[in-house]
Parts: C-alpha cells; sequence; structure tokens
C-alpha cells in the first residue's frame, strides 16, 4: 500500500452547501463562543465552532451545583445559559469573524416562533456559516424536550427555521427516544440540511451520605467517553435511514474516535467533552485523520466515510 | 491574560500529614505568567478515569520556574494525584482565573483555613517582593491539629509576618475557629483576604462587612474546564444572578457573593 504525503491529503467534507476544510467540529456548549480557548487552540485550524446555544432572551441557567463526575463521563445540568441574541451580536460575533473556521450557531427557543425569529435574526449576518437547532437539551422543562422527543413538533420547528433562513440549516438530535431513525426522517421531510446526534443522555446520581442528588436540578445530560457506544450506534443506524448528512457527536476524543463514526457513516464529527479535559483534542484529531489517511494510502476522507464491513456485505 | 499549556515534571512530592501533599512541578511559562490567587487544571490520569481535569490554587512560585500546589486527599482525583512520584509528568492548564487584587499600602490580614491556607502563602511572597513592610500585617492560620498547621505557621514566620493559629482540637494555637481571632485585629486592618470552607469564608466576610474593612474571598466550585466554557462553576452572586468562579473568579470581592446557601 502506497503511502500519501500529507500534503495531498484531501479532508474536505460537504454538509448541504456548507463545505468545510475538514469534518472536525466543536460541540455546543463544550467551546463557549471559541475566545475561551483562543490562547491554548488553533482556532484557525477547525473545521468549524458551533458555539454555544443561544436563545432570543439570555438565560441564566440553573442553580449549582451544575456539573458532576461520572465514570469516564460527566453530568450537567447548566439550563441554557447563554448571553441571548443580543448579547451575541454585540459581544461575541466579532470575535468569532477573526477566525478562520466556519461559525455554526446552536439556536434554542420555548416555542416554535423563537426559532423562528431566532433564525430569521441570524441570517445575513457576516461570520455564520449555518445554524445548529438545538430541539434536544433536556435540561429546561418547558419546550425543549417536547421538541426533541416529537417527531412531529420536530418537523414543525424545522419548518419554522427553513423558511425563515437561507443558511444551511443542522438539526441536533436527542438521544431519549425510542428511535431516533424516527426523528431524523421527521426533520429530514421538513427540510433540514443534515442532522447532528448525540445530544446527552439523561442521567442522574446520587451522594448516599446524604442522600441528595449531586445536581440541583437533579436529572442532567451523561456526556464523554462513556457514552460513545450508545452514540455510535444511533449514527450507524441515522446515516442507513436518511439521505442527508449526518454528524456524529458522543464521546469523541482521540482520532480513532472520528474515525469509527466516520466509518460508521458521519460526514463530520463534534468534538464536546474531551475540550474540557483536553483542550488540543480536536486538533490532534485533525492531525490524526491526515496521518490515519496517510497510512491507509487513501487521499480523501470522503472515501472513508460509510465504509464499515460487515459480513452482510 | 496569557495562559499555557505544559506537560510539566513531577519534582518533588512533600508529604505534610497522613493525608496532606505538596507537589512541586516544573511549569516555567505559567509560572512565569501567573498572579497570586489564580488556580491551574492538572489532569491527573493520561487514561480516561478520572475523566475531568482538578482545579488547584497555585501555592507558591519558585524561581527557575517552579510551581507547588498544596492538597488534602478528598476523594479519587486527589488520591490519584498523591500517588504521583517524581518524574512523573502532569499536564497543566493555567493560570487561569482572576487573582487577589494587591495594594501595597493597606494593612492586610489574612485567613487561611485548612487548604485554603494554598493561595495566600504565593500572595504573602508576592507581597514581599514588591517591597512591601510585611511586619505589621497578620496571617490568621486554622486547620485541624497542630500537624496540619505549624509547618505553614513556621513559614509564614519566616517571611516575616505576625503569625496567628487556631486548631479544632487546641493542639496549636487558639483551640477554637479561626474567625474568632479576627475580632481584635479587624479594628487596624483595611483589608481581609482569604481562603478556606465556605462557612469561615461567609464568618470573615460578615466581620469584615461589620468592620467597614474589604475582604476579598477565593471560592471553590466543582468545574469541568476552568476556562469559561462548561459555565458549571456557577455561584450565587450577591445582585441574584450567577457568577462564574473560573473566569469571574476565584477571587471575589466578598460583598459580590451570596453567603447563604
Amino acid at each position: 500500500m502506497d503511502t500519501i504525503n500529507n500534503q495531498d491529503i484531501d479532508l474536505r467534507v460537504r454538509l448541504g452547501t456548507l463545505s468545510l476544510r475538514n469534518p472536525v467540529l466543536t460541540a455546543s456548549g463544550t467551546f463557549g463562543y471559541a475566545r475561551e480557548f483562543s490562547q491554548l487552540v488553533n482556532l484557525h485550524k477547525l473545521g468549524a465552532v458551533v458555539v454555544k446555544g443561544i436563545s432570543l432572551k439570555p438565560r441564566p441557567g440553573n442553580p449549582p451545583p451544575r456539573v458532576v463526575e461520572t465514570a469516564c463521563g460527566m453530568l450537567n445540568a447548566i439550563g441554557l445559559e447563554n448571553v441571548g441574541l443580543q448579547g451575541f451580536l454585540e459581544g461575541k460575533i466579532e470575535f468569532l469573524r477573526g477566525i478562520n473556521s466556519r461559525v455554526i450557531v446552536n439556536i434554542l427557543g420555548d416555542s416554535v416562533l423563537e426559532y423562528g425569529r431566532l433564525a430569521e435574526k441570524l441570517t445575513g449576518i457576516d461570520g455564520i456559516d449555518a445554524l445548529e437547532v438545538n430541539i434536544s437539551c433536556p435540561n429546561v422543562k418547558k419546550g425543549g424536550v417536547a421538541f426533541g422527543t416529537d417527531p412531529a413538533m420536530a418537523a414543525e420547528v424545522t419548518r419554522a427555521v427553513k423558511e425563515r433562513t437561507d443558511l444551511p440549516v443542522i438539526v441536533k438530535l436527542s438521544p431519549n427516544v425510542t428511535d431516533i431513525t424516527v426523528m431524523a426522517r421527521a426533520v429530514e421531510e421538513a427540510g433540514a440540511d443534515a442532522v447532528s446526534l448525540i445530544n446527552t443522555l439523561i442521567g442522574m446520581a446520587i451522594d448516599p451520605a446524604s442522600r441528595r442528588p449531586r445536581l440541583a436540578n437533579i436529572i442532567g445530560g451523561l456526556s464523554g467517553p462513556a457514552i460513545k457506544p450508545v452514540a455510535l450506534r444511533m449514527v450507524w443506524q441515522t446515516a442507513r435511514a436518511v439521505s442527508i448528512p449526518v454528524i456524529g457527536i458522543g464521546g469523541i476524543a482521540t482520532p480513532d474516535d472520528a474515525l469509527e463514526f466516520l466509518i460508521a457513516g458521519a460526514t463530520a464529527i463534534q468534538v464536546g467533552t474531551a475540550n474540557f479535559y483536553q483542550p488540543r483534542s480536536a486538533e490532534s484529531i485533525i492531525d490524526g485523520l491526515t496521518a490515519y489517511l496517510g497510512n491507509q494510502g487513501e487521499s480523501s476522507i470522503r472515501s472513508i466515510i460509510g465504509t464499515l464491513q460487515t459480513d452482510g456485505d | 491574560m496569557p495562559e499555557f499549556q505544559e506537560k510539566a515534571p513531577l519534582l518533588h512530592r512533600e508529604v505534610i500529614a497522613a493525608d496532606i501533599f505538596r507537589l512541586t512541578l516544573h511549569a516555567p511559562e505559567i509560572a512565569g505568567a501567573a498572579h497570586p490567587g489564580q488556580f491551574v487544571m492538572l489532569q491527573i490520569s493520561e487514561g480516561m478515569d478520572p475523566l475531568l481535569r482538578r482545579p488547584f490554587s497555585i501555592h507558591q512560585i519558585s524561581a527557575g520556574g517552579n510551581m507547588q500546589i498544596l492538597f488534602k486527599v478528598i476523594g479519587r482525583g486527589t488520591a490519584a494525584l498523591a500517588g504521583l512520584l517524581p518524574g512523573n509528568h502532569i499536564d497543566c492548564i493555567g493560570p487561569l482565573g482572576r487573582g487577589f487584587f494587591l495594594e501595597k499600602k493597606e494593612h492586610l490580614c489574612l485567613v487561611g483555613g485548612g487548604m485554603g491556607i494554598a493561595p495566600l502563602y504565593f500572595l504573602a511572597r508576592r507581597l514581599l517582593q514588591t517591597g512591601r513592610m510585611v511586619e505589621k500585617d497578620f496571617v490568621l492560620l486554622g486547620a485541624r491539629n497542630r500537624e496540619e498547621l505549624s509547618i505553614f505557621a513556621d513559614e509564614f514566620s519566616e517571611l516575616g509576618y505576625r503569625v496567628q493559629t487556631a486548631t479544632d482540637d487546641g493542639s496549636m494555637g487558639h483551640h477554637g475557629f479561626v474567625t474568632e481571632l479576627l475580632d481584635p485585629i479587624l479594628p487596624i486592618m483595611e483589608r481581609v483576604c482569604t481562603c478556606g470552607p465556605f462557612a469561615m469564608m461567609k464568618i470573615c466576610a460578615e466581620k469584615a462587612r461589620a468592620a467597614d474593612v474589604a475582604c476579598q474571598v477565593s471560592l471553590e466550585t466543582h468545574m469541568a474546564c476552568g476556562l469559561g466554557a462548561c459555565l458549571g462553576c456557577a455561584v450565587t452572586g450577591a445582585g441574584g444572578g450567577y457568577l462564574h468562579v473560573c473566569r469571574q473568579g476565584p477571587v471575589f470581592d466578598a460583598d459580590e457573593v451570596t453567603w447563604t446557601r
């Protein structure tokens, strides 16, 4: 097998009309508004940054404690704390315009109307390349859960967003459903350009000494390497069920993790919790993908996507 | 402010008491930029358990780019950290957060309880290095017993500070809370800097406020990243909103914080 020089290796992928220089993104809620990592990470190298979810109005978030470590993972109940649309446009977008990576804005709302208004307000703004619609955050009692677990509601939100923007629209799916492919097909039919999955799995932890929950919110979202096999299975199932691109998320921390998702059918991947404990994870995954392709004698990452070999093939 | 990620060799491991350790790491970039009250995030395990980094306030910076941290074993993370030996490397990110605000002229009282003593020693040394005369400054230190306290009392005394101690068991200094030592001193103080258990800092904050003395507190919370991204380190601010310990702190003006929990 011939090896290929790194400069000849092509990591480019497309998500609908959105072209990315490489398939490695940072997941919403794990990378702030990118500036938080500017001293430690080469922000110009990433495929895209997905910023912390934005709502119409700022949200204060949940009372503490908000995070707790679990075996090979963590639970969070941040409660969608964010600066709000105006705060984002006034305080965050300017920095994001200066990074040489794509910027995807994650949006969240309490109603279909809110999602539509956010899409409208974020369209036509320099520096925003796509929207990711968060219908899956489990932490807010109102709205979020119903949108993420009811296919008709998810489709309605997707349509509302698509009608008000010409940006590529990615819908981020919740794993807390019986069959995630039903949700994926519903948003595909409603016009989604891509789906990203999985958001966190709902979990909880208890302190036996006090018999109290370790999170003030009692339940929270599980993330990190602990959830990777579940995420991988859902990505594989979804990639076979829809024809739009699938973005894999869930416990990805190393090049091999990313490759598993790409082989399972993901067109791109997002690095989430790993940003917290190893800020350079995304960068090292990009380097690792290049090295893998060179060793495999492949010149394009696209020739890896969806190439899972099974006995049935 | 500059932040760095360094794989720091562990140079020295001191056992202070049965479950208290002091590690000296060679982390020249972090050490060169650190300000008293700032912290570092240490990756304890190269594997996935424990997964998250742990925050530690910087205990001391020395010439040559060395940095010390001081900790008590309280969970899996600190237990694993205590098991590291000279020659091992620790992946460090720092210096992070907002440290103590230094004002040369004020009469200062540093109040440390337990492992809260850690950042105060860096502060005490830095104050000396700025040319400050510290003979009128007080350092009040509290711990469970003499074993956990005497070394620190000696180290602060050697710097020239007036040191008073309190222990839970009465084995050294005042038998009781370290905050009880504040009462006679506060009238001649202009600023209190404190780090320790929440309840101790709360009393410091209340006494300082009653005496109209400025008070800075260094808070501790769980945090996943230390970088302002996870938003996990929220505490309730006096204004009712949330403060983020990692970026807005860990050092706050006592009046910024809500002291009821």
